[in-house]
């Protein structure tokens, strides 16, 4: 729209200069096409963004730059050299590193560990200097200025600071061209800015970085050059400063931008659940997990939770699901108070969460998208000791209908969907067993911009249907668009309470950080 | 402006829960060495109760029994750690004491020849010792190459090795490895019966194994790769570890050491039995889980391991010098078996929350 109507706009500039290309990459899967004759440019020293929607390619073609899979046709130059890589190993030992997505971490193992894994440093080769190591871990991780000891486990470490590690691995080994997958995906906005500036630091020192992500404000606060992936296909090049997110968007998607953020305001209905005190003491004694909460939803309400990492929002979720013991409080749903002890009581009483880890929590990967769906909720097509697959299927197909669920056959398995189908998987077993309230933590993470529409679209439809929801999100865009009251938590807190007309970005932030030290807002 | 808000909350943070978490780690200190304290607490029961328990006529057959178990569940250690089993040790064993018996007793008999080759007693070890490696070889390839899991190929490893035991000999014992000087074969039972500095050599060869073992996986890049697969092998898989490569060494590993114990068996007895052997991998596998290594593999020492023998070994030469019943002893192995699984889980808990 404001820019580039041509996909080709002119690039390299004469001071930038390419030293990673890949020339007319094919990538064929048992059948199906990943990627299609795609060329990259990658810029010494310039963060180059590479965007498009789940099942693009971009996590294809990153594993063929780190040597990760080979590509069926097509050729890589690094330096204006043809090269082919044998493993990871192999692209590591040409300068090219990447941190992938899903994090590969060993939780068992301690920081340093981790970070010289498959490169330990040893004396004559034979047996591993720890002290070395140590050392060198320390340097990379004070450009972090984050308290990580080194001889911490990393299992033991918050996400943001495990995410933190897999980057300071990449660092270590010495990087030409370092693909970033996803980076902040669990990093908190402080965590973010550090990122960033090391990531100026890194380009300082001429190194090419390939960064991916669906954060599109971040992507043009960071971004160089932009490339766009849409089906397996290179749709667009440009220097970011030429670009806007409507410009993105439009060439992901292949259509108008306009209809993505669509704001509905709900008709409020009664109060449907009362948080009263709701205090959450830390198992061994310390700062407790929730002080006090008290808050309450009415029906048809979408009640947003923002907050950084560790505020104690999952927490609060597990709280009233029953997941997690010791609370104290109270807590009435439609004018009952909440009893019972086991997770089931609460999806009985008209509670039900989709939890934040859709993969490890939400579903059973063995399993097909049917029995997925109807897993919460056996108990309603059992005839006596039989699942009756009649009904079952019916239901299937109903709630596949309803919720646009993209598949070939119900049958299929749930791995071969993409995330935001998945996703709606996971809505589709918690709508069946009937919630009055439901709990969406995170519903959008890793989803790709389609499918968050669409995901907010549902949301919005199911609050119009008299449902209470409430979700929690560390996506100040996806909050302020979607919530009709948004909560704002910090260390275990409701800091600040905002309805939409006067939620601004700036307040949120500032609330987020309300007990996080003095200068949180300068 | 940041930066200075996270080194704020760093410093904040332990300020009113200090000495609490101090209590918090030393307890954790003590729930990791549990496997030394219980040991330390069973001698001094013992000591006490039996006057014949410290002796050293006494512990030093101990230490000879501990020493089987110990150089088995070294080998252990390491398939346990990448988050593997290995069901055929005890098997392996006994194939490789009837090997070496065969040898010695019989030669190779080369039947196109009508001939018998006798090789000299190092030679045996030698080959005795290869074949506890062809058979973890196999074990390995089973598991990395074609995908078996390995509680099945290492279950079927221990059929096919203790069928081949029996077959080598029609399921009789090769008696009296004493050799024939004639032949140039003596000596066999070094191994087992031998002393050096006054402490039996099968002693000699625990502390070697659990020296090398403990060497190898705490201080080289090898075992830290053995680590990193039992804690996520995908990971290690993309970080460029060979993975089945590290998976089949281990598997060799763990024949190699079920291939010493047999020689040692059959040197100590001066005669091979086909049976040797039997149910030792369980014995192996407890000794292991005793000395605190998670089955889910990632997490564990061979020092923990050797402990974790003498425990079993102490308590069950303890209980027999008390008296009590042979049938009350395998229960109350069961019992401290299960007791360190449910001690480790409470050590997991408690060090998740002292960290956090």
């Amino acid at each position: 729209m404001s820019s580039t109507s041509s996909s080709h706009a002119p690039h390299a500039r004469p001071a930038d200069e390419v030293i990673l290309r890949a020339e007319g990459i094919t990538k064929v899967f048992s059948g199906t096409v990943a990627l299609d004759e795609v060329d990259f440019n990658v810029y010494r020293g310039k963060v180059n963004v590479l965007i498009g929607e789940n099942g693009a390619g971009k996590s294809t073609l990153m594993k063929i730059l780190a040597g990760v899979e080979r590509p069926t046709e097509g050729k890589l130059l690094l330096e204006g050299q043809e090269v082919h890589f044998l493993g990871p190993r192999d692209a590591a030992g040409h300068g090219i590193g990447i941190i992938f997505q899903e994090l590969n971490l060993f939780p068992n193992l301690s920081v340093t560990s981790n970070i010289f894994m498959a490169h330990e440093v040893t004396t004559r080769g034979v047996v591993i200097n720890e002290r070395e190591q140590e050392k060198r871990a320390k340097q990379i991780l004070d450009r972090f200025d984050q308290a990580i000891n080194p001889r911490a486990t990393v299992g033991d470490l918050r996400l943001g600071q495990q995410q933190i590690v897999e980057i300071a691995r990449a660092l270590s080994q010495d990087v030409r061209v370092l693909i970033m997958d996803e980076p902040t995906s669990a990093l908190s906005t402080a965590e973010v800015a550090v990122l960033f500036r090391v990531i100026q630091e890194l380009k300082a020192h001429g190194v090419a970085i390939i960064y991916i992500s669906h954060k599109l404000d971040e992507l043009l606060r960071i971004g160089d050059y932009v490339t766009v992936l849409r089906d397996g296909r290179l749709v667009a090049e440009a220097p970011a400063a030429s670009v806007n997110v409507n410009w993105i968007i439009e060439k992901m998607i292949g259509r108008d931008a306009e209809s993505f953020f669509r704001q509905k305001e709900h008709g409020r209905g009664d109060e449907l659940l009362t948080v009263k005190a709701l205090t959450l003491p830390r198992p061994l004694g310390g700062e407790d997990v929730l002080k006090e909460i008290s808050f309450s939803l009415r029906a048809g309400e979408l009640l947003g939770i923002y907050g950084l990492m560790g505020a104690g929002r999952t927490e609060l979720f597990e709280c009233l699901m029953g997941i997690r013991r010791g609370a104290e409080g109270e807590v009435w749903l439609d004018g009952q108070p909440l009893g019972g002890r086991t997770v089931a009581d609460r999806i009985r009483q008209g509670l039900m969460l989709v939890p934040e880890d859709r993969q490890g929590l939400g579903l059973v990967p063995t399993l097909s998208v049917a029995s997925n769906i109807t897993l919460a909720n056996l108990r309603t097509f059992a005839k006596g000791f039989f699942l009756s697959r009649r009904e079952e299927e019916g239901v299937v197909a109903r709630v596949i209908e309803e919720l646009s669920i993209k598949v070939s056959t119900p049958r299929q398995l749930i791995g071969s969907l993409s995330g935001g189908n998945q996703q709606k998987v996971v809505v589709a077993k918690a709508l069946l067993t009937s919630p009055k309230v439901l709990l969406l933590d995170e519903p959008t993470r890793g989803i790709d911009v389609g499918a968050k529409a669409e995901m907010f679209e549902l949301m919005n439809r199911l609050a119009a249907q008299g449902l209470g929801i409430i979700f929690v999100s560390s996506e100040l865009m996806e909050v302020l668009a979607v919530a009709d009251r948004i909560l704002v938590m910090s260390k275990g807190k409701i800091t600040r309470e905002f309805d939409r007309a006067g939620a601004t970005e700036e307040a949120l932030v500032a609330a987020s950080g309300i007990g996080h030290g003095p200068a949180s807002k300068g | 402006m940041r930066e200075i808000d996270i080194q704020a909350e760093a410093e904040v943070k332990p300020r009113r829960p200090g000495a609490k978490r101090r209590n918090t780690r030393l307890r954790v200190l003590l729930f990791r060495m549990r496997a030394l304290i219980a040991l330390i607490l069973l001698v001094a029961t013992f000591s006490l109760l039996s006057p014949a328990f410290l002796t050293t006529g006494n512990l030093l057959i101990l230490a000879k029994h501990v020493a089987i178990n110990a150089i088995l569940a070294t080998g252990m250690t390491f398939v346990i750690l990448t988050g593997g089993i290995d069901l055929s040790v005890g098997s392996v064993a006994g194939l490789t004491a009837m090997i070496a018996g065969g040898l010695i007793n019989h030669g190779l008999v080369l039947p196109t020849f009508g001939v018998a080759v006798y090789f000299n007693v190092w030679l045996i070890i030698l080959i005795s010792l290869a074949a506890g490696v062809l058979a973890g070889g196999v074990n390995g390839l089973l598991i990395t190459r074609f995908n078996v899991a390995p509680f099945i190929a290492t279950l079927g490893m221990l059929y096919v090795a203790r069928g081949f035991a029996l077959l080598r000999s029609n399921g009789s014992t090769f008696p009296n490895l004493a050799g024939d000087p004639e032949l140039g074969n003596t000596g066999f039972q070094v191994l087992g019966s031998g002393m050096a500095l006054g402490v039996p050599i099968p002693i000699w060869l625990m502390l070697l194994f659990g020296a090398l073992g403990a060497f190898v996986a705490g201080k080289t890049p090898f075992g830290r790769k053995v680590f990193a697969i039992g804690g996520n092998e995908r990971a290690a898989e993309l970080s460029g570890i060979r993975v089945k490569r590290v998976k089949l060494l281990v598997y060799m590993i763990s024949g190699f050491c079920a291939a010493m114990t047999g020689l040692i068996i059959a040197s100590q007895l001066s005669a091979a039995h086909p049976a040797t052997g039997e149910s030792f991998e369980l014995n192996a596998i407890a000794a292991v889980v005793l000395g605190g290594t998670s089955l889910s593999g990632g997490r564990g020492t061979v020092g923990g391991t050797i402990i974790g023998a003498f425990v079993i070994g102490v308590l069950s030469d303890g209980l027999v010098l008390l008296g009590v019943s042979e049938f009350w002893q395998i229960v109350i192995k069961g019992v401290v078996i299960i007791l360190a699984v449910v001690v480790d889980q409470l050590q997991q808990r408690l060090q998740g929350q002292a960290l956090r």
